[in-house]
């Protein structure tokens, strides 16, 4: 019979292993088969810089232009929270930096416990507001594929599952702990195969995006 | 001695007062969780019953299970106890030795089928039972004869409850637990490396006053002292709400009491009453001497990972899984991106020119 803690040792041990192979596997592909791809070469003379216009691009697109926020405020609001609030969560509790130093070779300060469970609660109230905003209206619910929900889902069910241990709500503790990282797991295989993917693409799409304006010389 | 001595009796004769004994119930029913009406209930229950006889067998194991509960300090309750238990059998304290050992323990059987209580410390080696051998007999075969007749059954440390460290990776002996053996009887499974005296005292305590056994977790702990976790009574818990960790065994945060989560304290995952009820007559217990818990008390605890490395930190290398993930997507990525571009290049060779004629044509 396996225990809560055999369960918690696979989640920790093997099913990571997998789990990080997948992830990485599955991002260094999409990102290498993407700039493979490449653009024809833009032979006109450039009245501007490509470079100066992509780099501007990727962090002047952060903030949303006022006729946009006007017509979707709810949206960009609860957006921000949730990615605001998920990047607290993921790189300011401790726990995770102990993760991130075991990767990396080296952590950073976290925040005090009880301030990242509070922006956990704020955090999953945003992802919830977001898909009633979503059901709610009849246009943005057939726009809504599968793969919409999977990634919610994914995304709700690893911040619900860190909630949950934190606050030891299922019993014993080594069975919700084990939970968390298995959800974090079913996150990390399905991110490369999904819209999760835009962690890293929205990078290369904003570039593309503010180096042609660049290079035509359009002010942005 | 004589074995039908009441337990009253035994401490009357021992100079102990009414009052001392009275004391005595009382924190039998403390430990136990029993509110003090019942306190007169045990009173009678132990006035009348006579000793209870124990077999303690010892198999694959260190005597550290019996030290623990012998070198608690006096007069508590585990000495107590173990003083008006009639122990009828057991390797390491009694004065017998070899066949007078074992006619004891035959004759202990027979005085008493069906009602005695077997202990038992260490795991049962079945992979090669040549590994631990008592006068010749294999543990398996003793731990079988002498069970039948029990009335039930205390694995007593993490060996006969879990398998322990015999049962570590890679098992040379095959050893395993007595509940992997016995299914026909009850169990109560008493784990920790060694586990705490009281913890046996109480489960005995209930026995013998109660005649019943004590509500059991989903792995047969007694939920009165495995009930909660390290983590949750653990008076540093305060330091790590606040996000206050030490960094090493003898930095700033350490001489400060902080948290030992970063050192690899398994306190969150571990259910024991070492944090409530403390060691050597109440002085400390580990996290309080400056250690991370190590978990002894869970099952496997041995092969999950390194005692000194963060919970939330996977146990295998992933770092150098992840790089050889992201080679190999690298690969991949560059092939199907050469792919890519002869499927463009073969579309743009196969591209038939569509002229005026082969409109006017349809």
């Amino acid at each position: 019979m396996m225990t809560s803690g055999d369960f918690l040792f696979w989640v920790r041990g093997p099913a990571f292993q997998i789990a990080t192979a997948i992830f990485a596997f599955g991002i260094s592909w999409h990102l290498l088969e993407i700039l493979s791809l490449g653009r024809k070469p833009d032979r006109s003379v450039p009245r501007g810089s490509r470079m100066l216009g992509g780099l501007r691009t990727i962090f002047s697109r952060s903030i949303a232009d006022k006729s946009i926020f006007q017509s979707s405020a709810f949206t960009i609001v609860a957006s921000y929270i949730f990615h605001l609030g998920f990047f607290i969560v993921l790189f300011l509790l401790v726990p995770h930096i102990m993760l991130f130093q075991a990767l990396l070779g080296f952590g950073w300060a976290g925040l005090p416990t009880t301030l990242i469970d509070v922006i956990t609660i704020i955090t999953l109230l945003a992802l919830l507001a977001l898909l009633i905003h979503r059901l709610k209206n009849p246009v943005r619910r057939f726009l809504s594929t599968f793969e919409d929900y999977l990634a919610w889902t994914v995304t709700f069910l690893a911040l619900l599952t860190g909630y949950l241990a934190y606050h030891h709500s299922i019993q014993p503790y080594s069975l919700v702990l084990g939970l968390h990282i298995l959800s974090v797991e079913i996150l990390m295989v399905v991110f490369p195969f999904t819209k999760l993917m835009h962690t890293f693409t929205f990078i290369i799409a904003r570039w593309y995006i503010g180096a042609n304006a660049g290079h035509r010389g359009i002010q942005l | 001695m004589s074995k039908h001595q009441t337990i009253a009796e035994r401490l009357h004769s021992q100079g102990f007062s009414r009052r001392d004994f009275l004391k005595f119930c009382g924190m039998t029913a403390t430990i136990m969780g029993l509110p003090p009406a019942i306190i007169p209930q045990i009173a009678k229950a132990l006035e009348k019953t006579p000793r209870q006889s124990v077999i303690w067998l010892s198999f694959q194991e260190c005597t550290g299970c019996t030290e623990s509960l012998t070198r608690a300090h006096t007069p508590t309750i585990e000495g107590l106890i173990f003083d008006h238990i009639s122990l009828d059998y057991h390797l390491t304290l009694q004065a017998a030795a070899g066949k007078a050992a074992e006619l004891t323990r035959q004759q202990a059987m027979q005085d008493n089928k069906g009602n005695y209580l077997l202990i038992v410390d260490g795991s049962i080696p079945v992979g090669n039972p040549g590994y631990s051998t008592i006068a010749g007999r294999s543990n398996k075969d003793m731990l079988m004869e002498v069970a039948e007749g029990a009335k039930a059954i205390l694995a007593v440390g993490s060996c006969a409850a879990f398998g322990g460290i015999p049962h570590a990776y890679p098992n040379p002996t095959g050893a395993v637990p007595v509940e992997e053996l016995i299914t026909d009887k009850p169990i109560i499974n008493l784990p920790g490396c060694p586990p705490i005296p009281v913890a046996i005292a109480g489960v005995i305590a209930q026995i013998v006053t109660f005649g019943t056994l004590p509500e059991l977790d989903s792995l047969k702990r007694p939920l009165s002292f495995y009930g909660q976790n390290i983590h949750d009574r653990c008076y540093r818990r305060p330091f790590y709400d606040k996000g206050l960790f030490a960094e090493s065994f003898d930095d700033e945060g350490a001489k400060k009491g902080w948290c030992l989560y970063k050192l690899g304290c398994k306190g969150p995952v571990t259910y024991n009453a070492c944090a409530t009820t403390k060691w050597n007559a109440g002085v400390s217990f580990p996290i309080e001497s400056g250690h991370g818990c190590l978990g002894c008390s869970e099952p496997n605890f041995w092969d999950a990972g390194s005692f000194y490395k963060a919970l939330s930190v996977p146990t295998g290398d992933f770092a150098q899984t992840a790089g050889y993930a992201l080679a190999a997507g690298a690969a991949v990525g560059v092939a199907s991106g050469i792919l890519n571009k002869m499927k463009k290049r073969d579309a743009i060779g196969n591209h038939e020119t569509v002229t005026i004629d082969d409109l006017e044509r349809k």
